[in-house]
């Protein structure tokens, strides 16, 4: 059968959206549970004691120090065989996830330490606690501070996503994979795949300057 | 389900793991020389007037840093001997890493290169040297050293990144990895040592990668 | 007159450095009290001892009839838990050397946060109170503009606001006009010189010896961690009965 490119495509249209659907699935999990986790890593290596912070330092530097695929594999293996039996969605956004919070801890523990000791002391003068420092003084300036490197972190998990592929969840990767395997027309739909991710996480990049800018003028 | 640890398999293939580890560390070596020199390249193209040459730098750093690796590296492997461009595991791979870190680098020497007091070039004109040696003994030397820091936990994520060519079954650390998992099933001893390969690796690299800086380092 | 602080045998160290030497000060309501002395003299780790920016390691520091941040109980020594001690800085205001505006909100909620978080008073009532100090201090036009916005003569002098809608007993200012160009200086000084003839009780570590002179009640002269001299400005600066000082004032190029 002759074919060409865009027929395939449009037949293979719904499986194609379909597999889109479940790459921001993924990663809009992984990315929000990634970050409420990694909010807490971060207070726990800024404020935490002495215990809590070497657990939360070692956390971190074990996720940074393994690469995102035996992040998946070993989720995927340990998790999906031993006690829990999850699937491979679940233990695929769970090492997602974990990977999310790695980076999100170290994001937020940066931000945190480049506050001026001073916001400090000011909050504390006029007699706030230190959750009402926290709250109000400290994490609206660390957010702001946070907010590029957290588009950063976002559009890497996206990409990351992908390798869910590996062990089987269809996400756009794998979906694509599956018509290249029918069609043997790997040059245009890998091409057309990459594309499709380089669109997502081009508009994800404009998006966190529009929010960067929209930030930057209600402080200035 | 129990579960009862045996280490046993994995230490009777522990010759593998590491010549898996020896393959990762000098894939990442070579993709990284190959980046510095097109990083470079681009870096200086970037900084420079609008003309074509730059359009096409922007374009390909734009492009490959929001495309997912696992992509490129399957449409190198795949989608490029339909083009007629045929390579074996290995070419491909080393030939996607190192236009992927180029692009990376491209942008680390960009910024690197902005590090630069501008005042140098004068005062190196006014001495009476042409642009090109300005460049050779002035603006290279500073801007490597500016650039060591980002240098260094490039060459890091590349060497985790090198993971990936197990997709394409290149016989690196992680393709044996999941290799010794297949056939014996131990997950949790697998995966748990190759996870602590894997950051053993990272943090012996990063010692000394930071001893390297000391020694590069401009004395003050 | 009303006896509103009273420090006794206040020490303090940094690891082995002993940076206060045990201090004694007692301060009525209404005094203005100016402490000079050269850096590491330890003036402002006293003033930062009163607000318990900084613990103490001996003495006691008596405010309005409260024994700040520690107590004993049972003939030990414990320091109060934080709670205690953040409703104790209430009792203080601290206006600082960089100012520590908060920079991601307006000159008004700056001094609104306070009031409402803290004090629990109602918005509408908090914007009322804080506008009347940042009139007092010449900024309501300014009300609206970020820390940023605001050069650092009107960022010190929405510090100032900011502490002192607090209504605390005692303020506490850092070398407020030593981080500001000099033709700065004066707008501030001219706050705080109202805010004195009002009757505001204040404690102030400064460099502006023009400034003590004329406007003190005491100056106390701290040296090596201990008080050196103390007293009315005008004898002290005109006839020192110490060598220390004589020396700190002729460096300050005061004659």
């Amino acid at each position: 059968m002759n074919q060409s490119f865009l027929d395939v495509l449009w037949l293979a249209r719904m499986q194609i959206l379909q597999g889109l659907g479940m790459t921001l699935l993924i990663s809009a999990l992984a990315i929000v549970v990634g970050t409420f986790v990694g909010v807490f890593v971060g207070l726990a290596l800024t404020y935490g004691a002495t215990p809590l912070r070497w657990l939360a330092r070692i956390y971190t530097d074990f996720i940074r120090g393994t690469p995102v695929l035996v992040l998946i594999l070993a989720s995927y293996y340990i998790l999906g065989t031993v006690g829990v039996h999850l699937d491979a969605f679940q233990a695929g956004v769970l090492a997602l996830a974990v990977f999310c919070s790695s980076h999100i801890g170290e994001i937020v523990r940066g931000a945190l330490q480049t506050i001026h000791r001073g916001q400090t002391e000011a909050a504390k003068a006029i007699g706030l606690t230190f959750s009402q420092t926290f709250l109000y003084v400290l994490m609206p300036q660390a957010a702001r501070q946070a907010m590029p490197s957290w588009v950063n972190t976002a559009a890497e998990i996206v990409k990351a996503s992908t390798l869910l592929s590996v062990i089987g969840v269809a996400e756009l990767l794998l979906t694509n994979q599956q018509i290249i395997a029918r069609t043997f027309m790997s040059l245009p739909f890998y091409f057309s795949c990459g594309f499709l991710y380089f669109l997502i996480n081009f508009g994800i990049e404009r998006f966190g300057k529009y929010v960067e800018r929209r930030l930057a003028i209600s402080t200035n | 389900m129990g579960y009862t640890l045996n280490f046993a398999v994995v230490w009777r293939n522990f010759d593998l793991l590491l010549g898996g580890l020896g393959l990762s560390l000098g894939l990442a070596f070579v993709s990284i020389v190959i980046g510095i020199a097109i990083g470079l390249f681009t870096a200086f193209l970037l900084n420079a007037k609008r003309s074509i040459a730059h359009g096409a730098a922007v374009v390909y750093v734009a492009a490959i840093r929001n495309t997912p690796i696992l992509i490129l590296i399957l449409f190198t492997y795949f989608a490029l001997p339909q083009m007629g461009v045929r390579l074996d595991k290995l070419q491909s791979f080393i030939f996607t890493m190192a236009i992927y870190a180029g692009a990376y680098l491209a942008e680390v020497f960009r910024g690197a290169l902005l590090g630069v007091p501008k005042g140098l070039r004068e005062a190196g004109l006014a001495i009476g040297l042409t642009e090109l040696q300005i460049k050779k003994s002035i603006t290279i030397p500073i801007m490597v050293r500016n650039a060591l820091p980002a240098l260094s936990s490039t060459f890091i994520s590349l060497f985790k990144d090198t993971s990936l060519a197990a997709t394409i079954a290149v016989p690196e650390l992680t393709f044996y990895a999941r290799k010794i998992n297949n056939e014996s099933f131990r997950v949790i001893e697998t995966w748990s040592v190759t996870c602590l390969i894997y950051v053993a690796t990272c943090v012996v690299l990063a010692a000394l990668l930071r001893l390297l800086e000391r020694r590069m380092a401009i004395p003050r | 007159m009303t006896q509103l602080l009273s420090i006794k045998g206040l020490h303090k160290s940094y690891g082995k450095t002993e940076v206060l030497k045990g201090v004694d000060c007692d301060m009525q309501q209404g005094d203005v009290v100016c402490i000079i002395g050269s850096s590491g003299s330890g003036k402002t780790t006293m003033l930062r001892c009163i607000n318990m920016l900084e613990d103490f390691d001996a003495g006691t520091i008596e405010l309005d009839g409260q024994t700040i941040g520690y107590e004993t109980r049972g003939g030990q020594r414990h320091r109060r838990n934080e709670r205690e001690i953040a409703q104790q800085r209430a009792l203080t205001g601290m206006v600082f050397q960089q100012f520590n505006l908060f920079p991601h909100m307006t000159a008004l909620d700056n001094v609104t946060l306070g009031l409402v978080k803290v004090k629990k008073m109602e918005r509408a009532a908090a914007v009322e109170l804080a506008e009347h100090w940042l009139d007092r201090v010449g900024l309501l036009a300014r009300k609206g503009h970020y820390p940023g916005q605001l050069s650092g003569g009107q960022q010190q002098r929405v510090a100032i606001a900011r502490a002192i809608a607090m209504t605390p007993k005692l303020m506490l200012f850092d070398e407020v006009t030593s981080a500001l160009d000099p033709e700065l200086v004066n707008e501030v000084l001219q706050v705080i010189k109202d805010l004195a003839r009002e009757g505001m009780t204040m404690l102030l570590v400064t460099h502006e010896m023009r400034f003590a002179y004329e406007v003190a009640t005491r100056v106390i002269f701290m040296n090596g961690g201990r008080i050196g001299e103390e007293g009315d400005p005008k004898k002290m600066f005109h006839s020192p009965t110490t060598e220390r000082l004589g020396e700190f004032l002729k460096s300050s190029g005061f004659s």
